[in-house]
């Protein structure tokens, strides 16, 4: 390096390939360089931060319990554990959703997250309605909206009783854009 | 002796000068000049700077406890809260300086705006400004997820619902933002990299910007009607100016905003200890659906909006008014860069100045007492007042009970106590008549859902047999058609009650 800088082009231009050209291709060279050397570099900083976009998530069937959990004419809370849970989530890890039985082996699976913005919806049996409490969403039992913003009703699960358990599809957030 | 002391500082001084440069540096920053008349109005930039500081400081002491992993961030805060000396003085301080921060940061953009200093030659440090103001804010937001309570879950629910409503890439956007297809782990992770990296990064370099375009371009004076702003000339008046009356920044200028800031953070201070910690409130764990969610003050605005919004017109909303809010605070100095800056000269700014803050403080009140969410434990705790049960048939008070276990009360106040979605009952028997009563209890309407298939018809009966009871002293039951029909005959109305139901 020191004797780099006895050595500029000024002091003995006589000895040195034209400085301007040089000095072009060195810099050209230099941002090809570093042109290559970003691009080998963003594949993982640029894949690592997009991959949740990229990811396909998968739902999968989870046990919510035995068919007599949730007896007929009630609705109930049903707690599971996400399927696509990670060691570090921990209680944020359990879901829950409301499962109503109005017939014998017949259920209606909702989010407990409101079909307005998320929020938790809760279960009151004696007026049959499910209350939000976050900007006043109302929902029939049926999970059909009764007042309030929410554009629609409550997002529902696929079930399916296998060996008299009742199992639903879950894995996911619910959405507007891909309710559950 | 002193003066060997005085020699080897003046010696340190000046090693240290001739190899960094960092007196030569400095000095400019220190004198440089400002107006006159730039008093207590320009206080709020060094106070904003200073809560900024105290926010670092605090933050990366609390990143030393603080543990960002979703299954021990909550009892890592009530470690420190519960057990670390100081610990929760410390997040008290920073929760309580991050308030004042977005306070002081939108009073002094408040003053830029009503004084026009955003124009010629000072554009870009409006735009920086404009910057730094949702720094502040995306710092508050992640802030509120750090404390990983209820709030915190909910409210990146809200986040990812809202995300989730862009057509097409809504769900992969959201996927990003949760860092998965739920919340959790990840999702606190990538707000904690947000939260302690990326946005003081941002902001610390914003602010540095800030400040050196004060340098270049000099603070701004108070402004006068008829001193118009020309950008032909303004430059060499404004030096002009400043060259006849201004005062050096240190002490003229610098010692107001030492008072005010040492004053602001005496109070901060004291918030703190007397007021303690923010949160965390509740275990974020999603199957605790007692969960009552609400955002932290800067957003409460928001959720109002959410909950009074047209629904037809939300997701529209949502999508556009950012992007044109964004657009309208950076392009401002470029629609309007010279001219009048008196906001005597100026009322279309004053007013919509008055209209925003009207609104804002308006939908944050509303949002405080966010009278549209159900009380939901309000059929349980609140019993109903006695006077409404003194002297009613068996039937009325049959209906008192009704309303009370059918969680009417959470929606609908008696004396005084439940829900504000609907109006209150106290007097109900007053407005509406029997028929009326049992129309809007089967069929619903306004905000109320229909009761219809919820409630038997005799139960109906009782329920509206016990709101005629419920009027105004001395008033007669509501003489709107078919109220007194009804009285005469009382035995018909479980009839019409089933004859209603049409469902
Ligand atoms: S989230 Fe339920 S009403 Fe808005």
């Amino acid at each position: 390096m020191s004797c780099d800088c006895s050595n500029t082009p000024s002091d003995q231009p006589a000895q040195t390939p034209p400085p301007n050209a040089r000095r072009g291709f060195m810099l050209k060279f230099g941002i090809g360089l570093m042109g290559i050397g970003g691009a080998i570099a963003s594949i993982p900083i640029i894949g690592y931060a997009i991959t949740p976009a990229l990811k396909k998530y998968k739902n999968s069937w989870i046990d919510l319990g035995g068919t007599e959990d949730f007896p007929e004419g009630e609705t109930r809370l049903g707690k599971f554990t996400n399927p696509n849970a990670a060691p570090t989530d921990g209680e944020s890890a359990e879901q829950a959703v409301w499962v109503r039985s109005y017939k014998p082996a017949q259920f209606q699976v909702f989010a407990v997250n409101c079909a307005h913005l998320g929020c938790p919806v809760k279960w009151f049996q004696q007026s049959k309605l499910f209350m939000c409490p976050c900007h006043g969403g109302v929902y029939y039992e049926d999970g059909s909206h009764a007042s309030g913003p929410p554009p629609r009703g409550l997002f529902e699960y696929k079930w399916k009783i296998v060996d008299g358990r009742l199992l639903i599809d879950a894995g996911r957030l619910p959405g507007l854009e891909q309710s559950v | 002796m002193f003066r060997t002391i005085k020699n080897m500082v003046g010696g340190l001084l000046g090693w240290t000068e001739s190899r960094s440069g960092v007196i030569t540096f400095v000095q400019p920053i220190l004198t440089h000049r400002v107006p006159r008349d730039a008093k207590w109005w320009y206080v709020f930039g060094s106070a904003s700077l200073m809560f900024f500081s105290i926010q670092v400081i605090t933050g990366i002491l609390l990143a030393t406890m603080y543990v960002p992993s979703a299954a021990e961030a909550y009892s890592s805060l009530q470690y420190i809260d519960q057990q670390v000396p100081f610990g929760w003085m410390l997040r008290a301080l920073h929760a309580w300086s991050s308030n004042a921060m977005i306070l002081m940061v939108v009073i002094h953009m408040s003053q830029v705006f009503l004084h026009a200093s955003f124009k010629f030659p000072r554009e870009l440090m409006w735009m920086v400004g404009v910057l730094l103001l949702f720094c502040t804010l995306a710092l508050a937001f992640t802030g509120q997820i750090m404390r990983w309570d209820q709030d915190a879950y909910w409210g990146l629910g809200i986040g990812a619902a809202i995300v989730d409503r862009v057509p097409m890439l809504g769900n992969q956007m959201r996927n990003v933002m949760l860092g998965g297809p739920y919340i959790g782990g990840a999702t606190l992770s990538r707000f904690f990299a947000l939260h302690v990296f990326v946005l003081p990064g941002l902001t610390i370099g914003l602010i540095g910007a800030h400040m050196a375009l004060i340098l270049k371009n000099g603070i701004s004076e108070m402004p006068k009607p008829g001193m118009v702003v020309d950008p032909k000339t303004y430059v060499a008046e404004y030096e002009e100016r400043i060259k006849k009356t201004g005062v050096a920044f240190m002490p003229d200028a610098a010692q107001r905003d030492m008072v005010f800031c040492g004053l602001m953070l005496i109070i901060v201070g004291f918030l703190a200890w007397y007021l303690g910690p923010v949160g965390p409130n509740g275990i974020p764990n999603p199957t605790i659906i007692d969960a009552n969610p609400r955002p932290d003050y800067a957003f409460l605005w928001i959720f109002t909006a959410m909950a009074l919004m047209p629904p037809q017109i939300e997701t529209a909303v949502l999508l556009i008014a950012p992007p044109i809010v964004v657009l309208f605070l950076l392009g401002l100095p470029l629609i309007s860069n010279r001219g009048e800056r008196a906001p005597s000269r100026r009322p279309g700014a004053v007013v919509v100045y008055v209209l925003t803050a009207t609104a804002l403080g308006t939908l944050t009140w509303l949002g405080v007492v966010s009278a549209w969410s159900p009380v939901m434990d309000a059929w349980t705790s609140l019993p109903t007042p006695v006077k409404y049960l003194v002297g009613r048939t068996p039937l009325e008070m049959q209906g008192a009970l009704v309303i009370q276990h059918s969680q009417c009360r959470n929606c609908h106040s008696l004396g005084g106590e439940g829900g504000l979605r609907g109006p209150n009952l106290d007097n109900v028997g007053s407005r509406k008549s029997w028929d009326q009563l049992v129309r809007q209890v089967q069929q619903g309407g306004g905000n109320m859902p229909a009761y219809g298939k919820n409630l038997s018809s005799a139960e109906t009966t009782a329920v509206v047999a016990f709101m005629t009871t419920l009027r105004n002293a001395g008033a007669p039951e509501s003489t709107i058609p078919g109220a007194m029909e009804r009285q005469s005959s009382p035995d018909q109305a479980p009839k019409a009650v089933v004859g209603d139901v049409g469902q």
